[in-house]
């Protein structure tokens, strides 16, 4: 077990080394520096402002500066926010995001096994249509044009629901159900799909034999093994999660990560990319990493030796 | 009793020569198939076909695919504009069939019919070209760690699973914006990662396949790695490839639309229906066409891969339908 856990921490570690230094090298492959502006500065400004930041070292140490500094969380300085440290900018906008995130999760998780357990217990009846139809839907369409909508029909047209920022209860509806969509899709067909096979698995039929109620062999057999793929998915659930969440909150002006994201694509603000490139890749990873841990804890039939991937 | 209408069998004893029928001595006439054989392929195709729902999505695809090439030039060629003309009188009209715009005009009063399948275009080639480079990356590397297995797929697959582990469209929003955004690029920055799952794909296939029967034959008549990898193992494995390459496409699509809504997709005037969405979005209160048409012909270009893809996925492996 400990061997398992360590030999993942280490491809993680490998993989987010690999992540930094392409942004690292990324950047230094764009032309111009942080101080190549329009304005003229004058020769002996220019050279004191290298010398200050480093720059007027061989890119090796630069690079070994760098890596240094992100370990120990410094990301550098926005081009475009004078004075505004890149790691301040993550901070001071990360808690919106990381609310909506985790918002957006737990619904995931709760509506989309609901969803795939109604349509496996009641098989080729309507329920099971209506969800599977949801479902494909929810796959199909981007997220982007689900938000917009949403934004068009609830809030523009019904006014029901507030049309943009991030100030209660109300306000989370419509991004967290376009940041959904796609994940309760998959969350439910999975679930489905298991639920099925487990509803025919031998082990069900033993327990009905020894006179188990309906309620105690859903509980106790069926959710319980049903739900186990949906454990593989949380890590890749998260990173659509967080990469969806560049572009809802762009729609619904929600101030977090992601906008901010946007904001320094669009003024190609590098460091700032490149913070929260990192930033995110970490997040990632870690989730990557804690759902890898949790599926062998949850599933013992998962072999630990080899290190294989579920 | 008599009313059993099972005739009962005289006894042995009862038989005389004249029961006896001569049937014929000819064995071979036996072994003679009576109906035409059916290939593995025109079974899978009788198969699709029954499935309704994939056949609606095919001829979807077939329409769009031929709209999105014929339709501008055609309607260009009577109304006289293509998809960057600024009818600077008529910005942001509604749509209207009486009108030459049928789809209304943006805001720049660029036609939003022509635009609308010039973007289907991009979007469609995108997504096709995307799927293509990973279909021969992922064949070529997943054959070969499958083929040779030991210590070659362990180094090979080490390095796909650390390259997949770093975010996707985090790589490709990267590189985008190193590179300048261009069709090309955006199709190469697509494929950096996204022919890892079609590698993984392949190379479970071959490992399945390299240890049966026909393998070993042709092994022993003399057969190469590189005949046996090509001629015997990926023919066997073509199906679950296909199925992959079918699903991959709405992929690309969908993430070639996400970076257009990041501004790293085609660049203006040329439009995808990603960036078009991405534009409409400023005025979409106010002018919801502008969003609705690329809306929703991106919904159903990827509704359209994703049900024929599963269809396909039915039809070419029918153990795995539910």
């Amino acid at each position: 077990m400990v061997r398992y856990i360590a030999n993942k921490f280490f491809f993680m570690l490998v993989s987010l080394f690999i992540l930094i230094s392409a942004t690292f090298f990324l950047m230094k492959a764009i032309p111009g520096d942080p101080f190549t502006s329009e304005k003229k500065v004058p020769a002996a400004i220019q050279e004191r402002l290298y010398e200050q930041y480093g720059l007027d070292k061989p890119v090796y140490q630069q690079y070994f500066k760098y890596l240094g500094d992100v370990v120990q969380g410094d990301l550098g300085i926005s081009m475009k926010l004078i004075n505004q440290d890149v790691s301040d900018i993550i901070s001071q906008t990360f808690s919106a995001s990381l609310k909506l995130g985790s918002v957006a999760i737990v619904v995931a998780i709760v509506v989309g096994v609901l969803l795939g357990m109604l349509a496996a217990l009641y098989h080729r009846k309507l329920i099971d249509n209506i969800a599977m139809v949801v479902a494909v839907l929810g796959i199909a369409v981007p997220s982007f044009v689900i938000a917009s909508l949403l934004q068009y029909v609830f809030a523009s047209k019904l006014h029901w629901l507030p049309t943009m920022g991030f100030k209660g209860p109300l306000y989370y509806v419509l991004p967290v159900a376009a940041l959904t969509a796609q994940p309760i899709a998959f969350i439910a067909r999975l679930t489905r799909s298991s639920m099925l096979e487990v509803l025919h698995a031998d082990y069900i039929k033993t327990a009905k034999a020894k006179g188990l109620g309906w309620m105690a062999i859903l509980s106790r057999h069926v959710i319980r093994n049903g739900i186990m793929p949906v454990i593989t998915y949380v890590g890749p659930m998260t990173a659509n999660i967080v990469t969806g969440s560049v572009v809802i909150e762009q729609i619904f002006g929600i101030g977090g990560i992601g906008k901010q994201f946007v904001q320094a694509i669009g003024g190609r603000d590098y460091p700032v990319i490149m913070g929260i490139t990192i930033f995110y890749g970490i997040l990632l990873m870690l989730a990557r990493f804690i759902t890898d841990i949790a599926y062998v804890f949850v599933d013992p039939r998962i072999k630990l030796t080899k290190g294989k991937e579920g | 009793m008599d009313t059993n209408p099972i005739k009962v069998m005289p006894s042995p004893a009862d038989l005389r020569p004249e029961d006896f029928r001569k049937i014929g001595t000819d064995e071979k006439e036996a072994e003679v198939i009576q109906r035409e054989s059916i290939s593995a392929w025109r079974d899978a195709w009788q198969r699709l076909r029954e499935n309704k729902l994939a056949m609606t999505a095919l001829l979807i695809l077939i329409v769009i695919t031929i709209t999105a090439w014929v339709a501008p030039w055609l309607v260009g060629k009577i109304y006289g504009y293509n998809y960057y003309t600024n009818d600077l009188l008529n910005t942001n009209a509604p749509p209207s069939f009486s009108s030459t715009h049928w789809f209304g005009t943006d805001d720049l009063g660029r036609d939003m019919f022509i635009r609308t399948w010039t973007g289907a275009q991009i979007s469609l080639i995108v997504g096709l070209a995307a799927a293509c480079i990973d279909l021969l990356i992922g064949v070529i590397y997943g054959g070969i760690m499958g083929y040779f297995g030991g210590r070659v797929d362990e180094i090979m697959n080490k390095f796909s699973e650390i390259l997949y582990s770093i975010p996707y469209l985090l790589v490709t929003i990267l590189l985008l914006v190193v590179l300048e955004p261009s069709l090309g690029t955006i199709i190469l920055a697509l494929t950096i990662t996204g022919w890892i799952n079609m590698s993984w794909i392949v190379r479970g296939e071959i490992m399945q396949l390299k240890n049966r029967e026909f393998v070993l034959a042709s092994r022993s008549m003399g057969a190469g790695s590189g005949r046996l990898l090509f001629r015997h193992l990926l023919p066997n494995a073509v199906g679950p490839i296909i199925v992959t390459v079918t699903l991959s496409v709405p992929n690309a699509i969908f993430a070639e639309a996400f970076l257009s809504f990041l501004g790293l997709g085609v660049q203006a005037p040329v439009a995808s229906l990603g960036s078009m969405i991405n534009d409409a979005l400023t005025g979409w209160l106010y002018y919801p066409w502008r969003m609705l048409f690329p809306a929703i012909l991106i919904s159903l270009i990827m509704l359209a891969f994703n049900i024929f893809g599963d269809g396909l996925r039915d039809a070419l492996d029918p153990k795995l339908k539910k």
